[in-house]
């Protein structure tokens, strides 16, 4: 052989050599160098599941449960498994067609692929879930996963405890994205406003997944986990069935009920209506129930207890005479003489329903009869008191006590969104009035009415705080937390906190304005609202009140309102009741409110209580207009809806003239004459001047049903 | 062995054998790394013959005992039957085609019972040998090109047909034995010739035709230029100047898309222009797909193999996770990883450290190969030597270049260590005749 094939291997080793060298080259790049590929190989291959901590109970005064956690069950499906079943077996059991099935396994194909599980059925029902268990070795690849849900055994106390709910975009990044996705956050009520007492702490369990993303096993036998730590319970001040006899007198009803124990500020009880069993929203109704209720015109979802702005009316009267005796404009004995109206303003307003005969006498008279006239005049003298410089000063000195008496601000109730009601500030009336107001231009502020806003919980509030003769504890609900902790005094300190706003009101004037309203019961307005061997003491209120329906004020039925506290020594309860749109305070408060407080107090009802329980219980006193609102706001939801899709699917029904179903012929006529108004404030809807008047209510909300089908492509 | 017997054990390079056990353990660790469950009963599935490094274990001992008879046996036999297995090596292959199995879409085994089979694998032994026969015969002068010719035709005659058992990784294996040829006297034009095809492949690769096309001409014409003094051999030189052009110009744009659009399958096509982190623009949906099927194919396809592999081995860090830990490689992210990706499960187990360890054995083996070859007087015995080197150091660098990223994806094994009994039994043979050979080394074989 040529020598010169010698040096060949010399160059083949250098080619060997090269060719490693190149190789450890890279390899130092990927292992050394480049630190990208740890994380990836992470992010391959470690899946941190997040361990949900069993959500905190809520318990009431008796230690029942009232919101509690139980298991329901998601049919799960992992389409490679689904090997040879009874399709149509299958189907009948779970109540489904078979169309239907097959779509969801390609749905759940497309969405896990087919070898994880997904799943297939949400929240079984009870009876679904033992059906499928009893039969679930027929069918392979489907089973079973439990999940937490809340339940509230006695279906009650809705506004009150709230729902928890998946945590939206917001709620995220309000939390600087401590919740994520998948997770449930309180949304309302005392979920959300103990949150971080009953959620408890998340764990971590970290888990290799496979290539498929199938679970394997824990990693690195979990050294890196972290135990979930469940949700600490609530005790709070609820008596449960005094809520649920509460919900039942309120039912069908627009308004607000609150029954506070004044010697601690616990609520024992809180109603709004209309109102919802709280395991509606829960459970696999929920999400349809959810947007039903929240497309309710009547507003379900809103707690008229904290959230309702109402007139308070007559139910104020008891507050004015305290303010005019302690500011020594009246003295207990004094008097008016009131001939059926207030006359000193001119005008001859407010009117009394009593004229003459001494009806206000003196305050405690007053109080009783309701004298309209009367408790205008010692507005008056309040805020016109020679004391103050001008009707300003005064009329501030008269809100300095109404803000004392807790209204128009914020109580601090352990619930969100509480609303202020409101107290006109002087400015208002200063720009209202170009600056020059006297005491005449509020007058009706002296019987409750005119820029005076409360909300039942604030009036039930003023009640404890006759009742205590000066004093008050901040209502709220949660008596004590399980397992107190240093940083839960930020929650439940202020609760324990006597506010004296006004124990510096003499024990007589108190006294004097209690009698009142004890004659209330006894002798004046509120005579059904005497209970057996109690002595209760209530101030009973009607207000009127007015709606915009249309672009037309009509006036509705008056609210009828109804506070007290009882018993007189000693009180245990204090209630404030306001049923919106029913009539006299008398008539429908008040009994409401005896119930209560026969309960309450007695533990049980009177036979006569039983049967007045049945009449109120099964009243309905929803307003008629709500049935024109609802129609009006669903039509224009649909019209939004085709506008937007051209799907006309939903707007059908509204093209038809279809009247009303009405037991209201007041409402239903405004409605008829009232298109103008509604057009005006629709001006995307393409006016049709001819049909407008032959057309006489839906013309103007929705355009005419050739007009629609000319402008859209409809097929 | 030693005490066995010393007239074996003669002559015989002990350092070759050990690094061979040293490179069966890693691999049957690494397959066990790959393979092992959780809670998998460890012995009785082992005795069992269930699991994949229990069988690996049994395909070791059979390859042991094949070795062991091949130490025993007269070196003059290699030469002697050299030609005869190599058509009973292309009878298996032809016995292919009438009773390959269908799995997975290999084309290439024969199954007998519970084994598969693989005859283009085994067949590198044969060629080795008959490529070894040829060019130590007393009559071959391998400076003529009908014998570089013949010899080529020897060599790629199996490589044909395992292309038609679509194996184009193994095919591509026997065109390592044109280093074989080198070093025999192949003249060095042709490497070189090939280097540049290779060059130009690339290139028509990377860059877009047109442009290619340019920069070849713009070349060409400096080239004319800058020799335009020569007036000797002019003529000459302007002929040969622009029939390279010509040639390098009708290569990049008509046969490289010509190749990539009838020749080669479309997935091997997708492989070459992953390397260079291109889409395949011979793919005729690559137009169609939206570009999040794109993007998804691309996580589905063979890219995805070997960025899931550089992740496992990325991950490794300098010490690795320890072989049950690599997260990578046990819970099936690399695809094909107890076979052609085993490196993965190294690179991750036993991390940068490892990897040295690995790839330091193998480059002492090939070395100590040459070493070896160089040594012998006779031609036989170092045309074998050389060929069994060939063939070692393509399966390693290619198989590892592959799994890092530098190569594309060609499924061939990598030596000792991949499983597969038909692999690992090829290979053991491989070393093993050359033990032999060289054990006698002091013969000269015809």
């Amino acid at each position: 052989m040529a020598a010169y094939n010698q040096s060949r291997s010399n160059i083949i080793r250098l080619a060997v050599i090269i060719s490693f060298s190149v190789i450890v080259l890279q390899l130092v790049y990927l292992q050394l160098v480049d630190r990208r590929y740890k994380q990836l190989a992470m992010d391959n291959a470690v899946y941190a599941k997040v361990i949900y901590p069993e959500r905190g109970i809520i318990y009431d005064r008796k230690g029942r449960a009232i919101l509690n956690n139980t298991i329901i069950y998601d049919l799960m499906v992992t389409p490679a498994e689904v090997k040879g079943i009874d399709t149509l077996d299958f189907c009948r059991l779970m109540n489904i067609d078979t169309a239907d099935f097959k779509k969801r396994i390609v749905e759940a194909i497309v969405k896990n692929t087919r070898v994880r599980p997904s799943v297939f059925k949400p929240m079984l029902s009870q009876e679904l879930q033992a059906r499928f268990e009893e039969n679930s070795w027929k069918f392979p690849g489907f089973n079973l996963v439990e999940r937490p849900l809340r339940i509230y055994p006695f279906n009650a106390a809705a506004h009150i405890l709230g729902y928890v709910r998946e945590a939206d975009k917001r709620d995220i990044e309000r939390s600087q994205n401590f919740y994520r996705q998948g997770d449930y956050i309180g949304k309302t009520g005392l979920e959300a406003f103990y949150e971080s007492v009953l959620m408890g702490q998340r764990g971590v369990q970290y888990m290799i997944k496979d290539n498929k993303n199938r679970i394997v096993g824990p990693y690195e036998k979990g050294e890196y986990d972290t135990a979930a730590i469940a949700g600490r319970s609530l005790y709070t001040h609820i008596d449960i069935e005094l809520q649920q006899l509460a919900e039942k007198l309120m039912s069908n009803k627009v308004g607000g009920l609150v029954a506070i124990d004044p010697r601690t500020g616990g609520i024992l009880s809180m109603v709004s209506g209309p109102n919802y069993n709280p395991n509606d929203l829960s459970g696999s109704e929920g999400s349809k129930n959810f947007s039903r209720m929240q497309l309710d015109v009547s507003g379900p979802m809103l707690n008229r207890a904290i959230a309702g702005k109402y007139e308070p009316g007559s139910t104020y009267k008891p507050l004015g005479a305290l303010i005019a005796l302690n500011e020594k404009v009246i003295s207990p004995a004094y008097g008016y003489p009131c001939g059926g109206r207030y006359t000193l303003c001119g005008h001859g307003k407010p009117e009394c329903t009593h004229a003459g005969g001494g009806h206000a006498a003196n305050v405690r008279l007053a109080i009783a009869n309701s004298c309209n006239a009367y408790f205008a005049h010692i507005y008056r003298l309040t805020v016109d008191n020679p004391k103050y410089s001008n009707v300003y000063d005064g009329y501030l000195h008269w809100k300095q006590y109404m803000n004392a008496f807790g209204l128009g601000v914020r109580l601090g109730v352990d619930l969100p969104s509480e609303s202020a009601g409101g107290i006109a500030d002087t400015s208002i009336y200063n720009r209202e009035n170009a600056g020059r107001w006297t005491s005449c231009t509020n007058l009706t502020l002296g019987i409750g009415q005119d820029k005076m806003q409360t909300t039942p919980l604030q009036m039930a509030n003023a009640m404890c705080i006759i009742a205590n003769k000066g004093y008050y504890y901040t209502p709220h609900f949660v008596e004590r937390l399980e397992n107190e902790q240093e940083q839960d005094t930020a929650y439940l300190n202020r609760y324990k906190i006597r506010h004296d706003v006004l124990t510096y009101i003499p024990a007589a004037a108190f006294n004097d304005v209690i009698e009142g309203m004890s004659d209330v019961v006894k002798v004046g307005t509120a005579r059904g609202a005497q209970i057996e061997g109690i002595e209760v003491c209530a101030k009973t209120g009607t207000a009127e009140n007015y709606t915009v329906l249309d672009g037309r004020r009509i006036k509705l039925p008056d609210n009828s309102m109804f506070v007290c506290f009882a018993p007189k020594e000693n009180p245990k309860i204090a209630i404030a009741v306001f049923v919106q749109n029913a009539g006299f305070g008398a008539t429908w408060a008040a009994p409401i409110a005896r119930m209560m407080m026969e309960k309450y107090l007695n533990d049980s009802l009177s036979t006569r209580s039983k049967a007045d329980s049945a009449r109120i219980e099964a009243a309905n006193l929803m307003p008629a207009y709500f049935k024109r609102l609802q129609y009006r706001e669903d039509s224009i939801r649909a019209f939004k809806w085709f506008q937007t899709t051209r799907d006309s699917a939903y707007i059908e029904r509204y093209t038809e003239i279809k009247p009303v179903a009405s037991d209201n012929s007041l409402v239903v006529a405004q409605v008829r004459n009232s298109s103008t108004g509604a057009k005006r404030s629709r001006p995307r809807i393409p006016a049709k001047p001819a049909a407008a008047d032959s057309r006489p209510v839906f013309a103007a909300i929705i355009p005419e049903r050739s007009l629609l089908f000319k402008k859209g492509s409809i097929q | 062995m030693r005490n066995h017997s010393s007239t074996i054990s003669k002559g015989i390079d002990w350092s070759l054998i050990w690094i061979y056990l040293a490179l069966v353990v890693i691999g049957m660790s690494a397959i066990f790394a790959a393979t092992y469950q959780e809670g998998d009963p460890f012995l009785q599935t082992f005795l069992a013959f269930k699991t994949d490094y229990s069988k690996q274990f049994y395909f070791f001992l059979i390859a042991v005992v094949v070795g062991f008879f091949i130490l025993l046996t007269d070196s003059k036999f290699y030469p002697a039957s050299a030609n005869f297995w190599y058509v009973v090596g292309l009878l298996f292959l032809l016995l292919v085609f009438p009773f390959h199995s269908r799995i997975k879409g290999t084309e290439s085994i024969i199954r007998i019972g519970a084994f598969n089979f693989q005859p283009a694998e085994f067949c590198k032994l044969f060629v080795a040998l008959a490529l070894a026969k040829y060019l130590s015969r007393p009559e071959t002068n391998f400076n003529l090109p009908r014998a570089q010719l013949l010899a080529a035709f020897i060599v790629l005659l199996p490589a044909l047909m395992a292309i038609l058992q679509s194996e184009t990784g193994l095919a591509l294996v026997y065109f390592a034995f044109f280093m074989v040829m080198y070093r025999e006297g192949l003249p060095a034009v042709i490497p070189a010739i090939a280097f540049s095809l290779a060059l130009l492949i690339i290139a028509s690769i990377l860059i877009p035709p047109n442009v290619l096309a340019i920069l070849l001409t713009v070349v060409a014409v400096l080239l004319i230029w800058s020799s335009r003094r020569q007036s000797r051999r002019r003529r000459q030189l302007f002929t040969s100047i622009i029939l390279v052009w010509a040639i390098a110009v009708g290569i990049q744009r008509f046969a490289v898309p010509l190749i990539f659009e009838k020749v080669l399958q479309r997935h091997q096509v997708e492989r070459i222009y992953n390397l260079f982190g291109k889409d395949n623009p011979y793919d005729p949906m690559q137009n169609v797909l939206s570009e999040s099927e794109a993007k998804k194919k691309k996580e589905s396809g063979s890219s995805y193999n070997v960025r899931q592999s550089k992740i496992a081995i990325g991950s490794g860090g300098f010490f690795g996770k320890g072989l049950l830990s690599a997260t990578q490689t046990r819970y099936d992210f690399v695809p094909e990883q107890r076979t052609d990706f085993i490196f993965c499960t190294v690179g991750e187990g036993f991390g940068f450290a490892g990897s040295m360890l690995l790839l330091g054995l193998y480059l002492t083996l090939l070395l100590k190969m040459i070493t070896i070859a160089e040594r012998q007087r006779s031609v036989f015995s170092r045309v074998y030597a050389y060929g069994v080197f060939s063939v070692f150091f393509f399966h390693v660098i290619v198989n590892v270049a592959m799994t890092i990223g530098l190569a594309p994806v060609i499924g061939i094994p990598l030596p000792f260590i991949s499983y597969g009994g038909t692999s690992l039994l090829t290979f053991t043979m491989l070393l093993f005749v050359l033990i032999r050979l060289d054990a006698d080394r002091q013969m000269v074989l015809r």
